[in-house]
């Protein structure tokens, strides 16, 4: 589209343009500017507080270690514990999300009726747009008292759990996998489908043998993301796992996560300057890394599966 | 993947018409029945918060302070902090999230600066609130010396919503046709005009839409704000640029913590109010889609 009406030097009768177009232009690149200078202060300032957290404890100890106490003597940073509890919590999640979401896009797309489109997908979408701290509670106060305390027994498992938490991200998650594999569904084209009936296939062959895999990097994309939003999921997390950082992958115990620990730090009195203070940021960097490098991914299926189909 | 490879890989049909027909019956069940569970889980939700807070929500609430005491507590101050922090993100959000927008799908050619622009807010939007939280208060509370202030929080809120915000008005204005550009180009308008008086218009229910369900978005945030401060036992209506201050979902997060079931209780009285404010916002966002539309017709 933009081949007709990109801005052409060439074509412009006098060289010098009038004021308030040079202004126009130049503020509206301050403000686009804006996106960039917060992805390199982000980026800075996580790197130089990680790089001085660096400097008190080493890098190795820091990846491999089995133990984090922070707030407790004899500190110990080893992020190991927060990062297993983190993939945990991520994937119960998508234990929960890719069944459901794909399930509940494939009904949208291929079965039902606009009427019952219309009606249903605001509705999912809502629990999209339900404020994380509003699942915390919903897993804190009525997921383990209510049903996972009566189903696996008080004793197995306790008012925090990494299972509450996963479960309730996996909540939140679901939408996301729902609406974008929906889209991606939508995008096979329909000849695929009228190739696939004429042959005599049934609906459900139809679905599972030719829009689905045609449909499969978008699919895919949906995932990586929704597991990327698990990741960095906070205040679902904060309430349901608890504040016990162990290493386990068992889901009835209680955990902490990375975004929980940052929380949890940053709730008490930590002066800037402190170890904990820098810890914040190292903790901060590895979760920001994690997430981009899924988002990129996610990008990059996404981008291609945009050029599939003409 | 091609249409040769996605059945290559396919099983064979079978060759029993009851048993394929079963089949599609049993796996229409299932979704239906997964759908099902979802919309169960956001109706029981929605019913343990209205059963749990309804009662305790009167007009006492709304108007108290927080208290030690739950049946004496309020959140006044809380929802006070809420609406100004809506008010100042909308307020920033809204001119540099369009200028943002006007320039990535106006003016920047397609090339490589517009794929980095265009990649950058993508990614954006995928970073974790919590690393806002954390970027604000390194920037705005040490280094800009805002303190522990509302401002300091609305400023993280708004570079936090400000990816959403450009790319629902990026999206609003590639939805109009480019024969309007034409149009206005073709009675000699420059670029900055076409852009005020044939893309702005027309695009305006999109971004205004866009821009509204980002302040609802941040106003159900509480990461952020935990980072930089929000989480303070304030009993009086917050200054925004000094002083303690409190938002509503930190209230309830404050308040879900306490062991007492009265506690509990009140956090989701506090939830309620949370989802109301969200609620009338997403209706203003309706109601004002479909007053600017009304004059668009192409």
């Amino acid at each position: 589209m933009s081949a007709i009406i990109a801005p052409s030097r060439s074509l412009a009768l006098s060289r010098r343009r009038p004021l308030t177009e040079r202004a126009a232009e130049a503020l509206l690149r301050v403000a686009a500017g804006v996106g960039v200078l917060t992805t390199f202060g982000i980026v800075a300032v996580l790197a130089v507080e990680t790089f001085g957290f660096f400097r008190e404890v080493n890098p190795i100890d820091f990846f491999t270690g089995t133990v984090w106490s922070a707030s407790i003597k004899p500190y110990a940073w080893g992020i190991l514990p927060l990062a297993v509890g983190t993939l945990l919590v991520a994937a119960i999640a998508l234990v929960v999300a890719i069944p459901f979401g794909l399930l509940s896009a494939i009904l949208l797309a291929e079965y039902a009726s606009p009427r019952v489109r219309d009606v249903v997908k605001p509705v999912l979408e809502t629990i999209a747009g339900i404020p994380t701290i509003v699942l915390g509670f919903f897993a804190l106060y009525f997921l383990a008292p209510n049903v996972l305390q009566p189903l696996l027994g008080r004793d197995v498992i306790g008012t925090f759990s990494a299972l509450s938490g996963g479960l309730v991200v996996g909540l939140l998650v679901t939408p996301l996998i729902a609406s974008i594999s929906e889209d991606a569904l939508r995008a096979v084209p329909r000849g695929m489908r009228e190739g696939a009936y004429a042959m005599g296939a049934t609906r459900f062959e139809v679905v599972r043998s030719v829009v689905v895999p045609a449909a499969l990097s978008g699919i895919m994309a949906s995932i990586i993301l929704a597991m990327s939003r698990a990741i960095g999921e906070t205040m679902a997390v904060v309430l349901a796992v608890g504040t016990n950082p162990q290493l386990t992958l068992d889901p009835t115990e209680s955990i902490q996560t990375m975004t929980a620990f940052i929380v949890q730090i940053s709730l008490g009195d930590t002066s800037q300057g402190s170890i904990q203070f820098k810890a914040l940021f190292a903790v901060a960097a590895v979760l920001f890394t994690m997430t981009l490098a899924l988002n990129l991914l996610s990008n990059r299926i996404v981008s291609r599966f945009r050029t599939g189909y003409g | 993947m091609s249409i040769a490879s996605a059945s290559r890989t396919a099983p064979p049909f079978e060759p029993t018409l009851v048993r394929r027909r079963v089949a599609g019956t049993a796996f229409a069940g299932l979704a239906v029945a997964a759908i099902s569970v979802l919309l169960l889980a956001l109706a029981l939700l929605l019913y343990d918060v209205l059963s749990r807070g309804l009662p305790w929500l009167d007009a006492d609430f709304l108007s108290g302070v927080p208290s030690r005491r739950p049946e004496r507590a309020g959140i006044l101050p809380a929802l006070v902090g809420s609406m100004q922090i809506a008010v100042i993100v909308g307020a920033l959000a809204f001119p540099v999230g369009i200028a943002a927008a006007i320039y990535m799908s106006e003016y920047s050619p397609d090339g490589r600066l517009s794929r980095i622009l265009r990649t950058n807010i993508s990614n954006l939007s995928g970073v974790p609130s919590v690393i806002y939280g954390i970027f604000g208060l390194a920037l705005f509370v040490r280094l800009a010396g805002l303190g522990f202030t509302l401002l300091a929080g609305a400023l993280t809120l708004t570079l936090l919503i400000l990816p959403v915000v450009i790319i629902a008005s990026i999206e609003a204005m590639k939805a109009v046709p480019d024969s309007q550009r034409e149009g206005a180009f073709a009675l000699g308008a420059t670029r900055w005009q076409m852009v005020r008086r044939a893309v702005l218009p027309a695009a305006a229910p999109g971004i205004m839409t866009g821009i509204i369900l980002a302040m609802a978005r941040a106003i159900g945030e509480t990461a952020p704000l935990v980072l930089v401060g929000a989480f303070t036992f304030v009993t009086f209506l917050p200054d925004p640029f000094q002083g303690g201050y409190t938002a509503l979902p930190i209230q309830v997060y404050q308040w879900a913590q306490r062991p007492q079931a009265d506690f509990q209780s009140i956090s989701a009285a506090a939830i309620i109010v949370v989802l109301a404010l969200m609620l009338v916002l997403n209706g203003l966002a309706l109601v004002i889609r479909a007053r600017l539309s009304r004059n668009i017709q192409w």
